[in-house]
């Protein structure tokens, strides 16, 4: 009977992924052809850009306007620096608290811990009024510092660090003592390096996230000096008037472009990545 | 070991595991539970003027917001913006997931294509958007235009403001659920569809009877998720229609945002927020409950 169904299966297999071939590759060409349109805008002549025609004349000018116009040397700046600050704020807080969560008991422990499972839902970007009130109580409105402390205890690494070091064998901690170590020690020595990949994941979603972040930065900068690329390309299609469409793609390709650079390179990490942050 | 100091040793892991988590329960504490309390201790005062300091006015912020019309407007708004793109990002997430992961040629730059809009900020979404949506000149109008249809502003009138903005949501959000899919997928086991055949079931009916089952967990997660985002979403409003036109597209976000920055007026801000965080609240609620069945927390 198996050997008798092995052999049907095998045409089966290959007529059908045919029409699905088809309907995967059309999804596909449709899901890319904004940005597809965007790369043709931004190598073509405003006049160009909307005619279609495909031999219309190529030109690197759209690009030249759009960096002149802002100054984007400096956003580029901002956003490195604010994804470094939260990235590095999230790794120790959230290494700390997800150790105390895994492996220490004391009384409270789990009614912290779905305290700081509410903070999932009590977003950062819901609270903008509030927060913005405490930032700038703070003395810490339009600072880097200021746009990245609010993500920085994030409950989603404290969660996702909790499970890695959960799965770390009890063994080799005690081995890490008998030698001597501390609990600073066995942290340091026996379960940062276990949950590494769950570090990578978590770095590369944090960064891509905030890379990518908007409405909080909006509100919290007010200058030159803070304001990351994605407010900074907010302002550069605010002045409509004067800019049109193709310098708008110019400037759009140029922001998207390290993350997007980065994605294609490492393009099974980051999938990886937000597989293994996604899955609880 | 004596009594005593078995007890002792117990306070000092006690202190150590406080010590770990001080500094993230600080920022936590100042960054999401003090706010939200002081939002709603603000939704219960006045607007404070130079004459009349703010006052306790109980639950009168939230009565004059009701009976707001404008208020209406962004609630339904936010209601049909999650009411479509909730499901359809989630159906068409699920597409591509089985689509991604079957056998199929060019299956690295189909699974990158659906990803793509995942890597992008919602802000460069929305520019690469306003290339499609331009009246005349932009590619859907050009598009119609050989079908002989008439040009139309697509984000510049009532009718079509908002629906423009949830197309560019579901483009931008189903690749992101797809990988969930995705994953979810790859742990069933080969051997579900090889008995599956035997038994003589379809294509169809092994998915519906057998796959769709065992992904209902990750459709729950992901669902969570994009109720989430139907609210927190708002980064291409302000690209594309600022809420426009006359409030058609306005979300509840979008409106908060307006009332505490362009209106300054935060007790209005603060009603609405609190509404949001409970309703957030709800899917926290339904979440826990629903997740304390499986053993997922362990």
């Amino acid at each position: 009977m198996n050997a008798a169904a092995i052999p049907q299966q095998k045409p089966k297999l290959f007529s059908l992924p045919t029409l699905d071939a088809i309907g995967a590759w059309l999804l596909a060409i449709v899901w890319v052809s904004p940005l597809v349109f965007a790369v043709w805008a931004a190598f073509h002549t405003p006049d160009g850009a909307l005619s279609f025609k495909l031999n219309a004349p190529l030109t690197l000018e759209n690009f030249r306007v759009a960096w002149d116009s802002a100054p984007w040397p400096r956003y580029f700046l901002n956003t490195t620096l604010l994804v470094t600050v939260i990235l590095i704020g999230q790794l120790t807080l959230c290494t700390l608290a997800g150790f105390a969560f895994a492996r220490f008991q004391f009384p409270g422990r789990d009614v912290i811990f779905i305290l700081v499972l509410l903070q999932l839902f009590i977003l950062p970007e819901v609270l903008i009024v509030e927060n913005y009130v405490m930032i700038s109580r703070l003395g810490l409105f339009d600072t880097i510092f200021g746009i990245g402390v609010p993500y920085m205890a994030s409950a989603f690494g404290i969660f996702l660090l909790r499970q890695a070091f959960k799965s770390v064998p009890q063994e080799l901690e005690e081995a890490a003592r008998v030698e001597g170590c501390g609990w600073f020690g066995v942290l340091w020595r026996v379960y940062i390096p276990a949950a590494r990949p769950t570090y990578l994941a978590y770095a590369l979603v944090s960064v891509a996230t905030h890379w990518n972040n908007f409405l909080w930065p909006l509100i919290v900068t007010n200058s030159t000096s803070t304001r990351p690329l994605t407010v900074g390309l907010s302002l550069f299609g605010a002045t409509e008037s004067g800019v049109n469409i193709a310098v708008v793609s110019a400037a759009t390709l140029m922001v998207i472009a390290p993350l997007f650079v980065g994605f294609i390179l490492f393009q099974r990490q980051f999938i990886q990545a937000f597989l293994r942050a996604g899955i609880r | 070991m004596s009594n005593a100091s078995v007890d002792l040793e117990r306070r000092r892991i006690a202190l150590y595991g406080w010590m770990l988590l001080a500094p993230a329960l600080i920022l936590l504490i100042t960054f999401a539970f003090l706010p939200a309390f002081e939002t709603i201790w603000a939704s219960l005062y006045s607007k404070g003027t130079i004459r009349r300091p703010s006052q306790f006015v109980g639950f009168e912020n939230y009565l004059t917001l009701f009976s707001d019309p404008a208020f209406k407007k962004v609630v339904i708004n936010n209601l049909i913006y999650a009411g479509i793109t909730i499901p359809v990002s989630v159906a068409i997430a699920l597409g591509m997931a089985l689509w991604a992961n079957a056998q199929i040629v060019g299956r690295g730059f189909v699974r990158a294509a659906y990803f793509t809009p995942t890597m992008l900020p919602m802000i460069a979404a929305a520019n690469l958007w306003l290339f499609f949506y331009t009246p005349d000149l932009g590619v859907i109008d050009r598009i119609t235009a050989l079908f002989g249809l008439p040009s139309v502003n697509w984000l510049g009138q009532q009718e079509t403001a908002l629906y423009s903005v949830i197309g560019v949501t579901i483009w931008k959000e189903a690749g992101f659920y797809m990988i969930f899919y995705l994953a979810a997928l790859q742990t069933i086991s080969p051997e579900l569809r090889e008995a599956a055949t035997v038994e003589g079931a379809g294509r169809w009916t092994y998915t519906r009877r057998v796959v769709l089952p065992l992904l209902a967990p990750t459709t729950m997660f992901v669902l969570v998720n994009a109720v989430i985002n139907s609210v927190k979403l708002i980064d291409h409003l302000f690209i594309l229609t600022k809420g426009g036109p006359d409030n058609a597209s306005k979300l509840v976000l979008y409106w908060v945002w307006e009332m505490a920055f362009a209106y300054f007026d935060m007790p209005a801000a603060a009603t609405m927020t609190t509404l949001i965080l409970v309703v957030l609240g709800v899917v926290a609620a339904i979440q826990f409950v629903v997740l304390e069945r499986r053993v997922h927390y362990r």
